[in-house]
Formats: C-alpha cells, structure tokens, sequence
C-alpha cells in the first residue's frame, strides 16, 4: 500500500510539474478570458447598431400642447406602477400633422408617432415596431382622457402595502434559485473545460513509449492514481488561480456586488465548502471514467473522436441535475442527486436552497462509494490497456520476423 | 553461496490464443552475466516482462531477488526496455533523476548522482538540455544511465545493442562489465549472437517460446560435432567411399561433421587412395552455428546500421 502511494506521487509530481511550469499552461489559464474578450468585443460591435443598446420603444408626441402635457402625466403615473420596462418612453415635438416625416427622421430614431389631440389621436408605428405598441400608447392616452374628465378630481392612488399570509418560505426563493442554478453551472463550466483533459493524458505516456519504463518500475495502480491525482491538482490550480483573481478583482473594484447577493440557505461558508467538496468529488468521478476510457484509445485522432460523445455525456448529466433545480424535493431532483454521476451537481443546488446538512454528508459517502468503485473499473480497464501495449508489441516483433525471414529467402 | 537472482519455472503467457511465451525455465545465478538468445519474435521480450511484473503469467512462476511479486524488487531493479522511452521535454539530468525516483530514490539523490553519471559518461555538458536536443545515441546513453542511477542489484536489458554504433557497443559492453564487477546481476536479450559470445557466461537460447538450450556458450558449442574442412588434388577416386555419408562436396572441397572415430581412419584412406590433401582443418564450431542448430531456422542479419565487430 505504500508503495502504491508513493509510487503514485512520483508520477502526480511529474505530471504536475510537467503541466503547470510549461508555457503551454499559461495559455490554457488564460482560455477564459478569450471569450471574455470576443463577448466584448461583438457585443460593442453589435451595440453600435441598436440605438445605443435600447429596448424599450420611443413614441414621439406631435399633439397640441395641452394634450401632450396630459399625456406625458398620466404616462408618468402609470409608469410609478408598472416599472421602467412595461411602457415605451416619450419625446415631445411641436405640433405636427405629418407623422410619416417625423419617423423618416431618422436621426431620432423613434419608433411611433402620435399626432393630433387626445379627443382626434393619429397613431403611425414605424415599420419596425411592435404592433402591441398602439395598445400601450392606447392605455396611456385612455389614462390621460379619464383623467381630463375628471377633471383634476382623481382619486389618490392607493397604497396596499405588503402584508403576508404566513411569513416568506425560507425554501425554493426566486433568488436561492438563482443561486443554486449559479452553482451548479459554474461546476459544470469547470467541468467540462477540465474533466476532459484526463481523455488524453495517457496517450502521452503511449506515444513516447515511456510507459514500458513506468510499467515495470511502480504499480500499474500507482500510474493511474498518480495521474487522477495530478489532474485533479492542476484542475484546482486553474480553479484556484481564477477564483482569487476574480474574486479579488470583485472586493478591490466593486464590492457593492457583493452586497445584493442572496445567501445560500446552509450559509456561504458550508456553501463555499460544499461547493469545493462536490468539485473534487464530481471531477475524480469523471476523471475515473475518462481516464478509463482514454486510455483504451491507440492514437490522438481516437481521443479526439472520443471527446464529442463524452462532452455531451456530462451535457446530459447538466440536463439531468438542473430539471430539479427549482423543486429539490421532486422525484426528478432526488434521483439527479442519487446517481452518483449527476449527484454533485444535483446536491450543490440543493445546498443553495435547502438547510438541510445530513444529505450532504449522505451525498458525500455515497459518491465515495461509488468513487472507490469507479476507481476500481476504471484502473482495471487501464491495467489491461497497459499491458495490451505489450501485446501489440508481440505482433509486431512477429511481422518483424516476417521481414527478416523474408530478407534471407525472398518469396 | 551465491543464489539465484532469477527464477522462472514453466512460465506460459498467451496472446490472444496463441502461446508467446510456452513453458519457459530459467536460473539466472547472482553476480552472473545472463544472455537470452532468440530470434526476433520468439518471446524473449515477453519473458523480461513477465520476469518483471509488467505482466502476470497464465501459468508458472518466477522469483526475482527473492520475491515473488516481481513489483517488490523494483527498487532493486534496473530495466532498459527494446523501445526506448522518456519524456522529450525533460532535460537529461532530470530524466534520469525521474527514473531513479520512480525505483525509490529521492530526487536530490537522483539529480547528484545523474550529474556524476553523466560526467563519466562524457556527456557533462548534456544535463541540462531536453533529450529531445539529443540525439538518439546520446538519448539512449541517459535512458540507460537512468536504468543503473539506482544501482540495481539486478539489470535486465532487452535488446541493448540495437540501435548503438560500434563505439557504444564497446562502452555499453564495458558498462555492463562494471555492473558486474560491483555485484550486479545483469540479464539480456539478444539477437545478435557476437555479444552473447564475448559477454555471457551463461545463455539461453527460446524459440517459438520455448527454451531450446540452457548452459554456458561452450556447452552451446560442444552439442555439435566439429566441422571438417578438407581441400585434395584429386576430384574423384576410389578414396571418396572413406569420406562420411554427411559430406558436402565443392569441386575439390569438401566438409564434413568429425566422424565418432577421429579423422585417423580417413586420413589413412585418403593417403592409401592417393587424394592428394592439399588442406585440412578441423574447427569448433561457432555460437552462430550453433544457434541456428538449436533455433532451426536461419538466423536474421544484424540490423541495418548496426555493426557487429
């Protein structure tokens, strides 16, 4: 057993090393900040296209003085209600009768016009607005003449207050699930730009030849444990390494983001905590697997034929453990959390919305359960891709044979 | 007492049906100079990985510096595999400072003593370049530093010429002397016959899987009668009936196995018939003789590049 230890550290620490102090890993650590540039970029690209990025309608109002000014009133009144979105904005002009010049216009940009007065209202859409738009501008001028019959004599808008029945549920909040969906899309972000990497890293050893040397020095056991391990490793610096520049960036530059967030229902310590937990446990549950299966392939073209199918494998898991997200105690979240593969994604949700500790530590010994077992096909397929290596060797000494047979007597 | 640094017994191994390895016995004294000879194919490599651990059995078993879990030596074992491998992008000095580790040594001991090693082998200014800078004659130099860094109590060596020029044949041969020298058991693979003849005391000879000789090169030599190689002036003659059934004639030359009763016999008939000898010797046969005795089929030519002095 402790040579199997500490057999497996001498590769982890190879592999590591290896990985990390090579310029190609500064490359690989900076992936992310590749779409963040691109995204920025498109996004400024295509911003400039769409009037400054707004997306609530403009209506001029072209009418006679006094009906804009009631206009404008009651569209302000109803706006205190319905939020800044629900109603397009409004801009004023002098009193027009063409409405079609003032769209033509395009240096404004506006997208309905409204001329003439609230009793002889002519409503023009411009050729890209939304037709539900003569409906909004409808209630606003139906609002502006109720208040014109009135007279001035409108009642106060009521206050209601927000008095509950029973107290807010501490469960399934609107923003706890925000939380949680948080979560368990950033593990599988992580995931899947990292899980995937433990496909190729036997092919290394394969293709140099150097597993012959490591085969007969250590345990086949040790060079697959050391390899998990040192993918685990390097993963965790990746993780580590971003999680303290951005979390850096965020306290250093806008802390107030942080305020606003919502708190996880176990608390942000556990929920940090748990968080890490179910990483490691999901990714040497994938690495097990992965590792497994790389190492049956013969050539890089193998593994890259491999990759499709094993992204969409976790893809589905994702599937999987995010259609329970929003109910953690339906069937479909409790049996997300029970298989072993989709359990840590399924279980960092949960930690978000529910208080509940004790299924996480039943969570947490179940995935070790079947870890230990992962390991234990996973090691067992790559033991027999170790020494298939050998037997490939065989034949081809064999044809070699051939060769030389037929060098001395040819056919 | 010396004992044996390797044991097998019966040892069988099959590949997909077929037996590469097919009842195989071996006993490799301690501080001995071991060759196993065979022909491309026959199951020599087989056999180191079995006798290694690399690979388990189907049948049999073997004991390595006494263990009989092969992985147990380890650390007391050097193994230079047929094909050669290391990390291209580590430098020399830590690729074989990883190999020392891998067998247990720590990698600060590793590091000094590749430094030392390198240094002797001449090849000081190496250590920090990457061994893909090297060539292939220098890379294989590290790889086999690297499989002695440890200082093996037991060097099993598969094909260690191929691939060398005729200098590193003679270093490598050298190399292998010192190991032994120092106490060091050291087991090799070949198929190139002149090594075996200079370096073992004791060989092997697998076909098709199987042992087909187990001794010392002279016994390997003794199994065959002497060859006789005899030059007359005559062609033809009465004489002729005196020489053995086996003889190969060439015009006026003619060889022939030593018959049980000595030359005496044949020479009188020869004088008695007038032959006229014009030469006569009578030789050993070679190992490479004898090796295609025993392996029953021609032995191949030495790989292009390869210089058998």
């Amino acid at each position: 057993m402790r040579q199997l230890f500490a057999s497996a550290w001498v590769i982890a620490r190879r592999d590591y090393v290896t990985t990390v102090f090579s310029r190609i890993f500064l490359l690989f650590l900076l992936t992310p900040v590749f779409p963040a540039i691109f995204g920025g970029v498109f996004a400024s690209l295509g911003g400039g296209d769409d009037a400054g990025g707004r997306t609530v309608p403009l209506v001029v109002i072209a009418t006679d003085a006094p009906s804009a000014q009631s206009l404008v009133a009651a569209h302000e009144r109803l706006r205190r209600r319905l939020g800044p979105d629900a109603l397009p904005d409004l801009a004023r002009q002098p009193a027009a009768d063409d409405g079609a010049r003032l769209l033509a216009d395009h240096r404004h940009g506006y997208d309905a016009a409204l001329t003439g007065s609230l009793d002889r209202p002519h409503f023009l859409l411009g050729a890209h607005a939304p037709s539900s738009l003569s409906e909004d501008v409808g209630l606003i001028v139906d609002t502006a003449r109720a208040d014109r019959a009135l007279g001035g004599a409108a009642p106060v808008p009521v206050a209601l207050g927000a008095a509950r029945a029973t107290a807010p549920p501490e469960t399934a909040t609107q923003d706890r699930t925000g939380i949680a969906k948080a979560g368990q899309t950033g593990l599988f972000i992580i995931l899947v730009m990292l899980a995937g990497m433990s496909l190729s890293t036997f092919i290394e050893e394969k293709s140099n030849k150097v597993i012959e040397v490591l085969a007969a020095a250590v345990p086949v056991d040790a060079i697959f444990l050391g390899k998990l391990c040192s993918m685990l490793a390097i993963a965790l610096t990746f993780v580590g390494v971003w999680t303290v520049v951005i979390a850096g960036g965020i306290i250093a530059f806008k802390p107030a983001m942080l305020m606003g967030l919502p708190t996880p229902a176990v608390g942000w310590p556990t929920f940090v905590a748990l968080l890490i937990a179910y990483f490691v446990g999901n990714y040497l549950l994938l690495g097990a697997v992965f590792l497994g299966i790389g190492s049956q392939a013969g050539s890089p073209r193998e593994i890259q034929v491999m990759a499709l199918p094993v992204t969409m494998l976790q893809l589905v898991l994702y599937g999987f453990a995010s259609a329970g997200v929003a109910h953690p105690d339906r069937w479909i979240s409790i049996a997300a959390a029970l298989f072993p593969w989709s359990s840590p994604l399924a279980m960092i949700a949960r930690a978000a919305e529910l208080p509940a500790l004790w299924p996480h530590l039943l969570a947490i010994l179940w995935q070790i359960v079947w870890l230990a077992l992962a390991l234990r096909v996973a090691a067992g397929m790559f033991r027999k891709a170790v020494l298939k290596s050998g037997g490939s060797g065989w034949r081809w000494s064999k044809t070699k044979t051939a060769e030389a047979v037929e060098s001395i007597f040819p056919p | 007492m010396t004992g044996l640094a390797v044991e097998a017994h019966s040892l069988v191994k099959r590949f997909e049906g077929q037996r590469a390895v097919d009842g195989i016995d071996l006993a490799v004294p301690e501080g001995s100079i071991y060759g196993v000879l065979g022909p491309n194919g026959a199951g020599k490599t087989t056999t180191l990985r079995t006798l290694l651990g690399i690979i388990e059995p189907d049948e049999g078993w073997r004991k390595v510096l006494g263990e009989q879990r092969p992985m147990r030596a380890a650390p007391r074992v050097g193994y230079l595999p047929e094909e050669r491998g290391l990390y291209p992008s580590m430098q020399a000095k830590e690729a074989i400072a990883f190999l020392g580790n891998l067998r247990g040594m720590t990698l600060a001991d590793g590091r000094r003593r590749a430094l030392e090693l390198l240094e002797e082998a001449g090849l000081g200014e190496a250590a920090g370049k990457t061994i893909r800078q090297l060539s292939k004659g220098m890379a294989q130099t590290v790889q086999l530093l690297g499989t002695i860094v440890h200082r093996p109590r037991l060097l099993v060596l598969d094909e260690p010429f191929s691939g060398l020029d005729a200098i590193n044949q003679q270093r490598l041969e050298g190399l292998i002397r010192a190991q032994v020298a120092d106490g060091a058991t050291v087991l090799f693979s070949t198929h190139v016959i002149a090594h075996a003849e200079r370096l073992c005391e004791r060989i092997s000879v697998i076909a098709k899987g199987r042992v087909r000789f187990d001794g010392t090169v002279a016994e390997a030599r003794g199994r065959l009668p002497q060859r006789v190689q005899l030059t007359t002036r005559q062609a033809e003659g009465g004489w002729r009936a005196a020489l053995p059934a086996d003889v190969a004639a060439d015009g006026r030359r003619f060889t022939f196995a030593l018959p049980a009763g000595g030359i005496e016999p044949v020479l009188e008939a020869l004088i008695a018939g007038g032959a006229g000898i014009e030469a006569l010797s009578i030789e050993r046969p070679s190992l490479h003789e004898a090796f295609v005795d025993l392996v029953g089929e021609p032995v191949p030519q030495p790989e292009a590049g390869e210089v058998v002095p």
